[in-house]
C-alpha cells in the first residue's frame, strides 16, 4: 500500500441483542484506509453498511454493541476506549455525515450556534474567532453568502445547503477520516452531482480519507478509489474501483452491476437479483448470498473465507474471476 | 410580529365578549338572589324596592347591556352580600391564589423537568424507575387525600409546618403577600406542595417522553458524531425541543390552578379566590360570580397569549413575516 494507513479495521463485529434474538449486523469486517483515500462501502439496505459506519465512531446505541474486532485510527485503538476518551476523538479526528440533512441539524438552533457547539466540543475559541472559522469552512463547502447564512436557521435554507452545513461541521476540526453515510441519497440529482464533485475536491485538497457508504453503485463508482461490497453483515468483495466494476468476482457484485438501470438497453426489462436481503436475525447457514446465488452448490453451506490479498479479495467458493493464486 | 400580536389581541377581545355573555346568562339561570337576600317576611314594597335597586326587574338583555357598559368603565358592580365593590373583593383575594399557583406550577416545572429528562436519558436505571413510580402516584392519588396526609404528617405528627392559613404577610402594591416573610413561606409550602404533585407528575412524563424520543433522533446522533458531550446535548438540544410542550402545559396548568385551587384552599384554609367563589355560589352573589368567571376567562386569554409569544421566541419556525 502506497499511502500510510489512517484507519485499520480488523475483524469488526457488531451485534444487536434484541428480544427477538441476536442480530449480527456486522461480522468480521476488515479493511484498511490510506491517507486521502476514498473507500466506497456498497450494499443493499440491511447489509450492515451503516452499522459499520456507526461502529467506527463507537456510536452504536444499545441494545447493540461491538462484540469483537479492532478499529485503529492513526494507530490508536478505538474499540474499548472509555466514552469520554471516545468523545474527544469524534468530530476531531473522525467525523460523520448522515443521510438526511432535514433530520440532522437541530431545527431551532441557528447554524452559528450549532457550528459553535461543534467547535467548543474540542477547543476553547473566542466568539470572533469561532465566527471567522465557521465562515471560512462554510465558504470552503461552497455556501454563498456564508456570513448571512451563519445566522439563519435550518428551515430557512435548502436541503442541499443543509447537507453542505453538515459537511462543514464534519470538516471543522480537519479530521483524518470522514464517514459519509449516504449523504446525497436524500438530495435532488443535480445537487447530488454538485456535492459529489465538491466532496471529491475537498477530500483531495485536505488529505482527508473518506468512507463513502451508499447503496448506489453509480455514485460510489464516480467517487471512490476502492470499493468494498457488503452483504449480510460481511464484506464479500473488495478491490480497486475499476477492477471491481469491470471484473467482479462475487456473484452478488455481478448482480448489483447487472441491475444498474444505466446498463440496461432502453425498452428492455431491468435485471433484478431474485429474492430479498436476508434477515440479520436468521442468516442462512454458510454463505449469506447462497439462497439467491445462481452458482450455489453444496460447498456454499460452509462460510467461504476471503481469498486474494488485502488489495483485491472476495468471499466466495465459486468466484467469477479467479485470483492469480487460484488460477495458478 | 406586531401584526401577529394585534391579531391575537383582537381574537382575545372576541373570546372575552362571548365568554361574558355566556357567564351572564348562565348565572342568571341559576336562581334568583332576591330569595336569598331578603328575609321571607319582608313586605312586598321592600321586596320591589330591592329588586328595582339591583335592576333585577329589567329584561335580561338590558341587564347584560348595563353590565357590559359598566365593565368597560372598570366597574364590576357591588357584592350583594358584602356590599363592597367586587373588584376590591377579588383583588384582596387574588394575591393569595396567585402566589399559591405560581409556587405550585413553578416547583412542578423546575423539579419535574430535570427528573423527567433524566428518566428519559437513562430509562433503564433504578433511579429512573423510582421517578416514574412516584409520578404514577402523583397522577392517581386524589388531591384532597394528599392534602390531609400532608397536614397529618408535617403539621400534626412532626410539627414542622403550619396546618393552614397564610401566616404573616407584607404589603406590596396595597395587597398582602405571604412569600416575602419566612413565616408566610412556611405556610405556603404545604398547600403549594399539595397543588404541585399532579403537575409534577405531568411534567415528569412530558419531559421523559420528549427526551426519549429526541435522544434517538438523527439530530442527537449527528451532534454526538461531532463530539458533543451528552450533557451539552441534553442542555442545548433536548431542553430546547421539549420546552414547547412544557410551556403549553405550564400555561394551561397555571390558568387552571388559579381558577380551581378550591379543594386545596379549603383544606388549608387558604383565603384565596377559590373559597370566595364557593361562598358566592352558595349565597347566589351574582356580581361576584360573574366578575370572577370573567376574570378567569381573561386570565386564560392572557396566559394563552403569553404562551403563543413564548412559542415564537423558542421556535424560529413560528415567527411569521420573516424573510429567509
Amino acid at each position: 500500500m502506497s499511502a500510510a494507513a489512517v484507519l485499520q479495521v480488523a475483524g469488526l463485529s457488531t451485534s444487536f441483542f434484541t428480544k427477538a434474538g441476536v442480530a449480527r449486523a456486522v461480522q468480521d469486517v476488515s479493511f484498511t484506509l490510506g491517507r486521502g483515500e476514498v473507500l466506497g462501502l456498497v450494499g443493499e439496505s440491511g447489509s450492515g453498511k451503516s452499522v459499520t459506519g456507526f461502529s467506527l465512531l463507537g456510536l452504536v446505541d444499545p441494545p447493540g454493541r461491538i462484540v469483537a474486532g479492532s478499529v485503529r485510527l492513526e494507530g490508536q485503538e478505538l474499540v474499548g476506549l472509555p466514552s469520554h476518551a471516545l468523545r474527544k476523538v469524534r468530530g476531531r479526528r473522525i467525523a460523520m455525515i448522515f443521510q438526511d440533512p432535514m433530520m440532522t441539524l437541530h431545527p431551532v438552533l441557528s447554524i452559528a450556534t450549532q457550528m459553535g457547539l461543534a467547535i467548543a466540543a474540542h477547543e476553547r475559541v473566542g466568539r470572533a474567532a469561532t465566527r471567522a472559522r465557521c465562515i471560512e469552512v462554510l465558504n470552503r463547502v461552497g455556501i454563498p453568502g456564508a456570513a448571512e447564512r451563519l445566522d439563519a436557521f435550518p428551515h430557512q435554507i435548502s436541503g442541499g445547503m443543509r447537507q453542505r452545513v453538515d459537511i462543514a461541521i464534519a470538516l471543522l476540526h480537519r479530521p483524518a477520516v470522514i464517514i459519509a453515510d449516504e449523504p446525497t441519497t436524500a438530495l435532488d440529482v443535480s445537487v447530488q452531482a454538485q456535492i459529489l464533485a465538491e466532496m471529491r475536491s475537498l477530500v483531495a485538497e485536505s488529505g482527508t480519507s473518506l468512507v463513502w457508504i451508499s447503496h448506489d453503485l453509480a455514485v460510489v463508482a464516480a467517487l471512490s478509489d476502492r470499493i468494498a461490497v457488503m452483504y449480510g453483515g460481511r464484506i464479500v468483495e473488495e478491490g480497486p474501483t475499476d477492477v471491481v466494476l469491470t471484473g467482479p468476482r462475487h456473484p452478488y457484485t455481478q448482480g448489483l452491476l447487472d441491475s444498474l438501470p444505466s446498463r440496461a438497453k432502453p425498452g428492455t426489462e431491468l435485471v433484478q437479483i431474485p429474492g430479498g436481503t436476508p434477515s440479520l436475525l436468521a442468516l442462512p447457514e454458510g454463505c449469506p448470498f447462497r439462497p439467491r446465488c445462481p452458482r450455489e452448490t453444496e460447498i456454499c453451506r460452509t462460510m467461504p473465507e476471503p481469498t486474494g490479498d488485502a488489495l483485491r479479495r472476495a468471499r466466495c467458493h465459486h468466484p467469477l474471476v479467479l485470483s492469480p493464486a487460484e488460477a495458478a | 410580529m406586531l401584526g401577529f400580536v394585534l391579531q391575537r389581541i383582537l381574537q382575545a377581545a372576541l373570546v372575552m365578549l362571548a365568554m361574558s355573555a355566556l357567564v351572564f346568562v348562565g348565572v342568571y339561570a341559576i336562581g334568583n338572589p332576591i330569595d336569598v337576600l331578603i328575609s321571607p317576611d319582608a313586605t312586598q314594597d321592600i321586596r320591589d324596592a330591592t329588586i328595582a335597586r339591583y335592576g333585577l326587574d329589567r329584561p335580561l338583555w338590558e341587564q347584560y347591556g348595563g353590565f357590559l357598559g359598566r365593565l368597560l368603565q372598570g366597574d364590576l358592580g357591588r357584592s350583594l352580600v358584602f356590599g363592597v365593590p367586587v373588584l376590591h373583593l377579588i383583588l384582596s383575594r387574588l394575591p393569595a391564589t396567585l402566589e399559591l399557583a405560581v409556587a405550585a406550577v413553578l416547583a412542578a416545572t423546575l423539579i419535574g423537568v430535570p427528573l423527567g429528562m433524566y428518566a428519559g436519558y437513562r430509562p433503564d436505571s433504578p433511579l429512573s424507575k423510582t421517578i416514574m413510580t412516584v409520578s404514577i402516584l402523583g397522577f392517581s392519588v386524589p388531591t384532597f387525600w394528599v392534602g390531609l396526609i400532608l397536614i397529618l404528617f408535617f403539621a400534626v405528627e412532626l410539627g414542622w409546618l403550619p396546618a393552614g392559613s397564610r401566616g404573616e404577610t407584607v404589603e406590596v402594591f396595597g395587597v398582602g403577600w405571604s412569600f416575602l416573610t419566612a413565616n408566610g413561606l412556611k405556610h405556603l409550602i404545604l398547600p403549594a406542595l399539595n397543588l404541585s404533585l399532579f403537575k409534577l407528575a405531568m411534567m415528569i412524563r412530558l419531559a421523559r417522553a420528549g427526551t426519549r424520543e429526541i435522544m434517538l433522533s438523527d439530530t442527537v446522533k449527528f451532534a454526538r458524531a461531532a463530539g458533543l458531550s451528552d450533557g451539552t446535548i441534553l442542555r442545548r438540544h433536548v431542553l430546547k425541543l421539549i420546552s414547547i410542550p412544557i410551556v403549553t402545559v405550564f400555561g394551561l396548568e397555571f390558568g387552571s390552578t388559579l381558577a380551581f385551587a378550591v379543594v386545596t384552599e379549603t383544606i388549608f384554609s387558604w383565603p384565596g379566590l377559590g373559597k370566595l367563589v364557593i361562598d358566592s355560589i352558595q349565597s347566589l352573589d351574582r356580581p361576584v360570580m360573574v366578575a370572577y368567571l370573567v376574570l378567569i376567562a381573561f386570565l386564560f386569554v392572557l396566559i394563552n397569549l403569553s404562551v403563543d409569544l413564548v412559542y415564537a421566541l423558542l421556535d424560529p419556525r413560528l415567527r411569521r413575516g420573516q424573510v429567509a
